[in-house]
């Protein structure tokens, strides 16, 4: 069952497409889908935009942040609710399915953003109070991603029964995907709905909290000049705390989406080629900046899936990292600029 | 403007709160949908290489470890060598298992035949493998080797058996070309890839009479060697507008679904591992495509139907490996506290058949490895005999359902 490419020819790598055609015939639903994907990126990239704007950090991390939220909210479902995890879906009916997801995306948003400021305090803090170097950050992000997602892997079965291990977890299923409505030959579905209305309003409120409260102008500020900000009283601390706050509140908000879209998807490693997409996606709409981080996730989505229309699924993510190539050439700082640090936003 | 946002804020979060008190009071007991008790993976029967359904043919009853009781044999051992450490250990355990349970059996019942099973672990790791095959033929007293689990790993020691004389029985390695190499002692019990994707593609067009059909693998060094020779075996039935690589590790599958949704197929075959397979196979069901799942045998495991849920139910799954079945089965769920997996039954059935060998007066490697090549009888999973160049003369494999 497991091999080892014995001596064979046929090991070789599929071969690539050009099929214009099924883009063409599927373009609604591919852009629906990936309309509904590149919603969670966007989420999550707000996570690495704002902590590289105050910081200037590429916080690694923040993927096994997101973890953390698909782990958060699954409790939430089987402890709180008590969802017992099961393969079939429960539909209970509309109004209690959105109750319900409501509650279980508030706990595992807690749990990311708790988590985003655990991992603050114990490993960022320390480091920035010795004015490390900014490679010292990079890699005690790197090594924080790993210490997480082994924390699941291996620490976490001996602390929960049936949690975290090699396996995913068996899934808890609320609601069964279902088409609600056709536009342009392209089914949507109630998940799809809710995925995108619940990241755009999350969007929206996050906007409004960096752009329009105190904190927000203090986090516009810290990322501005840091020295100036503390000299007219923004605490410094608070700012960077806040700001991992909100990141991680949002990977956790993504991570339950997530896994309504993929009931599968919770594994230690589910959150690391995602983070690394979000990443992208915010380096795509010009990192530092917020509205670039949401603007570059639903592109890379839409994107994504059209790649995966032309070239065959299996060049997903070649796709990606291609257009993030291939806009990074013309525009070195992404599509909307890297504009938090020069107080635009 | 900050009064008036703070103010939205505020409703909002209280608006929010009287929702998750409404929904936290509504708490009860969720309806389930599920349709009577759980699916489980049922064996269906043996296909031969033409797809069609082959019964086992009634009063085959497996050889028992036990024998008659009376055997009397100098201490010999027999060896295993697999995977018990690592990522892929879980077969190696289920077969070491096995194997040690046939020979607490035989001991048992024949005190004055002790025979020892000296477990060698190579953590599937080909490299490994080299450094352990000269531990086990160095060692005077094991004159068999249940074993090597993986393809690679057999490929990699085979010569250092064969040049050694002891009879190598794999319960699992299935590269079709291991039996190229010239070696006299080694036997398979179980079918080959080519016969596996030979045996599945003639499945599809004379048993399940499938027109059109979707092969999809998962682009690993499993996944896509197996699909690739099936879509060979299918021919033209195998649809190109839906021969689709999805990538290792993924789990979302929308743009997939759409693409078999639009070419209509009449069942689709997944070549790849069941942690792949279980959300594609639910986004199957979820996007409308209804065709019947046949899955390879990296799909069957228990946690398939775990993840699946409803969606894996008629899902086919194909495999060489036999099913565990009968008083084995009970007896193994007794001594290890968890039920035999994959194959458990062929590693039961080789400790068991070269044990016969022991007690028939086949205490050396010449004798016990002449002893199998005569060899032929039932064992849980199969009939077992081998062919000059070691592989079984009645190369089945068997197809699953989950029901």
């Amino acid at each position: 069952m497991i091999h080892q490419c014995v001596g064979l020819v046929t090991c070789q790598a599929a071969d690539v497409s050009f099929n214009l055609t099924g883009l063409w015939n599927s373009f609604g639903q591919l852009t629906i889908d990936g309309l509904a994907w590149g919603a969670i990126y966007a989420l999550v990239a707000v996570g690495y935009t704002l902590v590289f704007g105050v910081l200037r950090l590429i916080n690694f991390a923040h993927s096994e942040i997101f973890m953390f939220g698909m782990f958060g909210s699954y409790f939430c479902l089987q402890y709180i609710l008590g969802f017992a995890p099961d393969g079939n879906a429960y539909n209970v009916g509309i109004g209690p399915t959105v109750g319900y997801l409501a509650v279980a995306m508030v706990f595992g948003m807690l749990v990311s953003g708790v988590a985003a400021v655990g991992v603050e305090a114990v490993a960022y803090r320390p480091l920035h109070k010795r004015n490390a170097r900014p490679l010292t950050f990079l890699i005690t992000a790197i090594g924080m991603s790993f210490v997480l997602q082994e924390f699941v892997h291996f620490v976490l079965p001996a602390l929960l029964p049936d949690y975290g291990g090699p396996n995913a977890q068996q899934p808890i299923v609320l609601v069964q995907p279902k088409i609600q409505f056709t536009v342009f030959g392209a089914d949507v579905t109630n998940v799809t709905i809710a995925t995108v209305i619940a990241a755009l309003a999350l969007a929206a409120i996050t906007d409004a909290v960096i752009n329009r409260t105190k904190l927000g102008r203090g986090i516009r500020a810290v990322a501005q000049d840091p020295a100036s900000a503390t000299l007219m009283g923004v605490s410094r601390e608070l700012v960077i705390m806040s700001t991992f706050a909100i990141g991680g509140v949002l990977a956790g908000a993504a991570a339950l989406l997530y896994i309504l879209k993929v009931p599968q998807g919770i594994i230690y490693s589910g959150g690391f080629l995602l983070g690394i997409k979000a990443f992208s996606a915010a380096v795509l709409g010009g990192i530092g900046n917020l509205r670039g981080a949401l603007l570059g996730g639903l592109l890379l989505g839409i994107m994504e899936n059209y790649g995966q229309a032309v070239f065959g699924t299996q060049w997903r993510d070649v796709v990606a990292f291609v257009l993030l190539v291939l806009v990074l050439l013309f525009r070195p700082t992404g599509i909307l600029g890297e504009s938090l640090g020069r107080a635009r936003v | 403007m900050r009064v008036a946002l703070a103010r939205n804020v505020i409703a909002l979060g209280s608006a929010s709160l009287v929702a998750l008190t409404l929904a936290g009071c509504q708490q009860s007991k969720p309806q389930e949908n599920t349709e009577g008790p759980g699916l489980q993976i049922t064996a269906l029967s043996q296909i031969d290489p033409n797809g069609v359904n082959i019964p086992t043919p009634p009063g085959a009853t497996p050889a028992n470890p036990a024998g008659n009781g009376n055997a009397s044999c100098r201490p010999v051992s027999l060896a295993f060598a697999g995977a018990l450490t690592g990522a892929n250990n879980a077969l190696g355990i289920n077969i070491r298992n096995g194997s040690q349970l046939a020979i607490d059996q035989h001991n048992a019942a024949n005190p004055g035949c002790q025979v020892q099973l000296k477990p060698f672990d190579t953590g599937g790791e080909p490299q490994t493998a080299t450094a352990v095959a000269p531990q086990i033929v160095d060692d005077q007293f094991t004159i068999g080797l249940i074993g090597m689990v993986f393809s690679g790993e057999t490929k990699a020691t085979g010569a250092v058996f064969n040049q050694a004389g002891m009879a190598e029985v794999s319960p699992s390695a299935t590269s079709a070309s291991l039996t190229d190499n010239g070696w006299k002692t080694f036997f398979r019990g179980v079918a080959n890839d080519s016969v596996q994707a030979q045996s599945v593609g003639n499945y599809f067009k004379n048993t399940l009479k499938a027109q059109k059909v979707c092969v999809v693998d998962d682009s690993t060094d499993y996944g896509l060697p197996l699909a690739t020779s099936i879509r060979q075996a299918l021919g033209p039935i195998a649809n190109a507008d839906c021969a689709l690589s999805v990538k290792q590790g993924d789990k979302e599958f929308s743009a997939a679904v759409n693409q078999i949704k639009g070419a209509k197929p009449d069942a689709i075959f997944y070549a790849g591992y069941y942690a792949g397979a279980s959300p594609f196979v639910q986004q199957l069901r979820d996007g409308g495509v209804t065709a019947t799942f046949v899955g390879s045998d990296g799909v069957k495991d228990p946690e398939f139907i775990k993840q699946a849920g409803q969606a894996s139910k008629d899902a086919i799954l194909t495999c060489p490996c036999g099913p565990n079945t009968g008083t084995f089965a009970d007896e193994y769920t007794k001594k290890y506290g968890k039920a035999p997996g994959t194959y458990s039954a062929e590693g039961y059935d080789i400790a068991t058949l070269l044990l016969k060998g022991i007690d028939s007066g086949a205490n050396t490697r010449p004798a016990l490895l002449a002893f199998v090549r005569n060899y032929s009888g039932d064992g849980v999973a199969r009939h077992y005999q081998w062919t000059p160049k070691g592989e079984l003369t009645s190369n089945l494999i068997w197809t699953y359902k989950v029901r």
